[in-house]
């Protein structure tokens, strides 16, 4: 062969087969999911941003382009501003809360204790139970009057309170669901999590005089820290991908004061045959969830893993 | 801090009993470690090492008796209030922390001002030869780099007791042996008591000032390792300690010498160290045996060898030599070379072999039989 300068790699005839041999592996692994994914999340996400830039169409007037005058009419509604402000409060404090929980219980139900079985089944029973039928059971407990949580309270002479009924503490109500029903999942995680630490750290650490606070504080968080970051994504994307309890304790009542962004979606689209709008508010919920991920993994990743 | 000026027992058990439910645990222990010495706890996995050396920490409470460090009964004292460190098998080196902060995670704990601690660590990195890897975590640093991160984190602290469990067995055997003399050099420096564990009887023998043999958790002899070497007071310790094991041979094999006054041969074994057989033409000496195979070792051959209507055993032959497999040869030995062994329950006999013993077997000319034609 010629002896060139330029730095170009000429490849053997074998090499070339095999690196050939390896992309088409590679296509046909990949093209299962990527057909899939295409199918069901790429195109009609494509076809969902392309809606929301159409007026809404009616039998006598057809939908036209109207760029993103559904975003400004939806910026404009003031039950926007309402609902956002709901789904704010809810995921501010239903996910530090479950967190918080789901540790505590993961600690607690690690420990060495008798009934360890029955205290790790008891937490997660929660978890199995589909969130309608945790919606009845809780449904039951709120009755005014009548309820687990009003007789109870009944018990001391205290009247009875609508909990779901009233906007004070219909959301408040709903909250308390979504945490009892989320932390005893989480619980899981971080169940798993403690059992890969090895005994020896805790050991390590007694020895140099850290009590319980501390090996907590200095060491079991820290190594806790990608389940804490795995757990918080999945809790901010459920807050606001969790309505089913919503259909059955409120349907978004009293006065909108349970409202979250995808049951107005919902209701948008199917209750009020409004795609133009439901379309927008669903891009703009994937923008914010699309950036949580690409925070997640670019910055977060990077930070808290320690390996 | 208090070296070996001071002596005396710096731990001590009294009775200690912690078994577990599974079985296992340490039964009815009592011993005693010498201030500033290197003891080494030896013995065959499971038998209460570990254990032991938890007891000593304060990782396990005993069962029944009492730990005494320093001339105090610490039987109820947390670890930390101890005033020990400890080197783990596993290292325990907190992951997500660097170098420099796992070794001064106990400092930092017990509020040392920041001065104190920088000079603590300072001294901690060069002593253990870690000078600019203080920033890297564990995972970045290979095991021979995290063993000694494991030991900076044990001598920062000062404690005048320093344990270590199995400390080696994650290195390649050949920085294991660098390692052990490092450590040895380390404790000597700084005058620290520190109880080894380890089942290797190599790095016990190599390492130690006194090793205490145990099995079953019970203690089944202690010394310095010649006296382990020279007098062992059981046939378990005669087979555990030494590199190739003592041989035991059933005294009523015809040819092994006369056994001590007043004991009958049948219930007698008898032990003799490999580097004591001598190989001589067949027919020469006391039992005859076979070649089976042998090992070129450098400085001596390994000769494997068969007693006919007995067990195999080992001979340990100076220089190289190359006996074809399956020629004859003669075994014998100096007489006071053999040690005796009740054969139930394996204790010695006429323990007075003394240290004698071995300076008859080093040096001894043994004629290497010529290879047979
Ligand atoms: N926490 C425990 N629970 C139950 N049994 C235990 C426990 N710790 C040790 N044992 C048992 O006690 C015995 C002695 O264990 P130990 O760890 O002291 O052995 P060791 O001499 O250190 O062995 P190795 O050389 O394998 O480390 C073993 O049979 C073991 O199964
Ligand atoms: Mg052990």
């Amino acid at each position: 062969m010629p002896e060139t300068g330029a730095p170009t790699r000429v490849l053997d005839p074998i090499a070339r087969l095999q690196r050939r041999r390896h992309a088409l592996y590679g296509w046909m692994l990949l093209a299962p999911a990527l057909t899939l994914l295409t199918l069901f999340a790429f195109l009609p996400t494509a076809a969902t941003f392309w809606a929301s830039l159409h007026s809404r169409g009616t039998a006598r007037r057809p939908s036209v382009f109207n760029g993103l005058e559904n975003y400004l009419d939806l910026i404009h509604d003031p039950n926007f501003w309402t609902v956002v402000g709901n789904n704010l409060l809810y995921a501010g404090v239903t996910i530090p809360l479950s967190i918080a929980l789901a540790l505590v219980m993961a600690l607690w139900a690690d420990a060495r204790l008798p009934l360890r079985g029955f205290v790790r089944g008891a937490y997660f029973t929660p978890t199995i139970l589909p969130m309608i039928a945790a919606a009845n059971l809780w449904l039951f407990f709120y009755t005014p009057g009548l309820g687990v949580i009003d007789s109870f309270t009944g018990l001391f002479g205290l009247p009875p309170v609508n909990w779901l009924g009233q906007p004070q503490t219909a959301l408040w109500a709903i909250i308390v669901v979504t945490v009892w029903k989320e932390a005893g999942f989480f619980m899981i995680f971080y169940l798993a999590a403690l059992q890969t630490i090895p005994p020896d750290l805790k050991e390590a650490a007694q020895v140099e005089g850290a009590g319980r606070f501390t090996y907590l504080r200095r060491v079991l968080l820290p190594l806790l820290m990608p389940t804490t970051a795995f757990i918080f994504i999945n809790a901010l994307i459920n807050s606001v991908k969790l309505i089913d309890h919503l259909f059955i304790l409120t349907k978004g009542g009293p006065d909108n004061a349970t409202k979250l962004v995808l049951y107005w979606i919902w209701e948008m689209a199917f209750s009020y045959f409004d795609p133009a709008r439901a379309t927008a508010l669903t891009v703009l919920v994937l923008l914010v969830l699309g950036g949580v991920a690409v925070f997640q993994f670019t910055i977060v990743e990077k930070r808290i893993h320690y390996r | 801090m208090n070296a070996l000026s001071t002596t005396g027992d710096f731990v001590r058990l009294h009775g200690v009993t912690r078994l577990f439910e599974g079985g296992g645990g340490v039964d009815d222990l009592s011993l005693a470690i010498p201030r500033g010495g290197f003891t080494v706890l030896l013995g065959p996995s499971g038998c209460g090492k570990s254990t032991t050396l938890r007891l000593i920490a304060g990782l396990e409470t005993p069962d029944r008796g009492r730990v005494e460090i320093d001339g105090r009964d610490v039987t109820a004292l947390p670890p930390s209030a101890r005033g020990l460190s400890i080197v783990f098998q596993s290292y325990a080196l907190f992951p997500h922390l660097t170098v420099a902060e796992n070794i001064v995670f106990g400092l930092r704990v017990r509020h040392v001002p920041r001065a104190e601690r920088d000079r603590k660590l300072k001294d901690a990195l060069a002593l253990t030869g870690l000078e600019g890897l203080d920033a890297r975590k564990p995972a970045h640093l290979s095991g021979g780099q995290r063993q000694r991160v494991a030991l900076a984190r044990a001598i920062v602290a000062d404690h005048p007791l320093c344990l270590m469990d199995e400390p080696l067995s994650n290195l390649d055997a050949k920085l294991r042996h660098s390692v052990r003399q490092e450590i040895r050099a380390l404790q000597r420096r700084l005058g620290m008591t520190v109880v080894y564990v380890t089942h290797d009887q190599t790095e016990a023998m190599g390492m130690a000032d006194h090793i205490i043999l145990m099995r079953q958790g019970r203690i089944e002899q202690q010394g310095t390792p010649a006296a382990l070497y020279q007098a062992p007071a059981s046939a378990f310790a005669a087979s555990f300690i030494g590199s190739p094991p003592m041989t035991l041979i059933p005294a009523e094999l015809a040819g092994v010498p006369e056994p001590p006054q007043g004991h009958a041969r049948a219930r007698l074994m008898a032990g003799v160290r490999a580097e004591a057989l001598r190989l001589q033409p067949a027919g020469t000496g006391w039992l005859e045996a076979t070649v089976v195979a042998s090992e070129f070792l450098g400085a001596e051959t390994f000769v494997y060898l068969q007693i006919e209507g007995g067990p195999q055993l080992i001979a340990r032959v100076p220089g190289r030599i190359d006996p074809a497999p399956g020629t004859a040869h003669s075994l014998s030995w100096a007489e006071h070379a053999t040690h005796w062994f009740d054969r139930d329950s394996g204790r010695s006999i006429c323990a007075g072999a003394g240290p004698r013993t071995n300076a008859e077997s080093q040096p001894a000319p043994q004629t290497a039989a010529p290879p047979a034609a």
